[in-house]
């Protein structure tokens, strides 16, 4: 029984961080965005500089369906990186290196999202384990290169807390846990939706969102 | 038996967690979703990440079920789902298939016409 409070307790801390993501921040300069309002967006596949080889694919995994529900269209992950691939570009490095011109020309993207993984993961700081994940993110405009939109979004769900002891079986729980459980796959959507929604840094609305009181998709 | 007991756990866990990060999500987002999501993304999850539950055979069941229930309930599916099933028949060697899989996206979203006009130039050759 024990076991399983220390579950729900976990989970309470699981929660709290979600909710800390609906918190709003600092202003954002939109004119860029306002001057070129894409329709569709492509991702790419994401650079990774972190340890984790299925990062890349899990936050891919996890990116349509909140530009998809801000009102753009997203081209199919999988199918574009099944086409680059057999088109001689294995690996996300060398997509992210394909011309916007050629990006235009043959998918016919109006902006071009690249990402790049800079955590992804667990830590361990001395008994609490903090899983986090942080992602930069452009938006890119195929017809003239401009940066349309760029922000960086980190979240965590962390371990732990109170009395030492606590902490310590706190720990260990979690630890036996987290070998079982990866996190990171509803953690990335946390972090792709917390990113695109934010009321104060996030997207502008695309063209299939009806019109939104203050143009963003998130208006918390 | 305890390696049973644990992964069931851990199945429930992951659910659970994932139940509370989408409605969470939900919580966020002041609207009704645009589309019909069903099983597209976790698709997209399971075929690079757990290559074996996610075979070509699965995917085209799984999202022919999804288009289905989307219809019935009155909402479209979300962007990319009909060229993600074209492309899985187009694995499965059927060409036919794929291709009204094709036209349907472009008919949907005209966003997609350079794309899959490609696409299928490829496939007709």
């Amino acid at each position: 029984m024990k076991l399983v409070s220390r579950i729900f307790k976990f989970l309470l801390h699981f929660l709290l961080v979600f909710m800390a993501g609906c918190v709003a921040t600092t202003p954002f300069d939109y004119s860029s965005f306002r001057n070129h309002r894409p329709r569709s967006i492509l991702v790419l596949p994401p650079l990774n500089q972190t340890t984790d080889v299925n990062a890349p694919y899990t936050y891919l995994s996890t990116i349509t369906r909140p530009l998809a529900e801000c009102g753009y269209y997203v081209f199919p992950v999988a199918v574009v990186d099944a086409y680059m691939k057999e088109n001689g570009l294995p690996s996300p490095e060398e997509m992210h290196g394909v011309a916007l011109e050629k990006i235009r020309n043959i998918i016919g993207a109006d902006a071009v999202l690249y990402v790049t993984i800079e955590e992804w993961g667990q830590k361990y700081i001395i008994v609490q384990s903090v899983t986090t994940i942080k992602a930069k993110a452009q938006l890119i405009d195929t017809a003239t290169g401009d940066i349309i939109w760029q922000g960086t979004q980190a979240v965590s769900q962390g371990s732990g807390g109170g009395d030492p002891v606590a902490m310590l079986i706190n720990a260990a729980v979690t630890q036996v846990i987290n070998t079982m459980v990866d996190y990171t796959h509803g953690l990335s959507r946390v972090a792709n939706h917390t990113m695109i929604y934010d009321s104060n840094q996030g997207f502008l609305a695309g063209p299939y969102l009806p019109p939104q009181e203050n143009d963003h998709c998130g208006n918390n | 038996m305890e390696s049973i007991v644990s992964k069931l756990i851990a199945t429930c866990l992951k659910r659970l967690v994932l139940l509370i990060s989408s409605s969470i999500m939900i919580g966020c987002a002041t609207s009704e979703p645009l589309y019909f999501w069903g099983n597209y993304e976790d698709l997209i999850y399971q075929m690079y990440m757990e290559p074996g539950s996610a075979d070509t055979a699965t995917q085209v069941a799984k999202l022919k079920e999804d288009i289905n229930k989307a219809s019935t309930i009155g909402k479209p599916v979300p962007p990319g789902l009909h060229s993600h099933l074209g492309y899985m028949y187009f694995l499965q060697g059927d060409t036919h298939a794929a291709v009204l899989e094709l036209e349907a996206e472009k008919n949907l979203f005209p966003e997609s016409t350079k794309f899959i006009d490609g696409l299928m130039g490829r496939l007709k050759k």
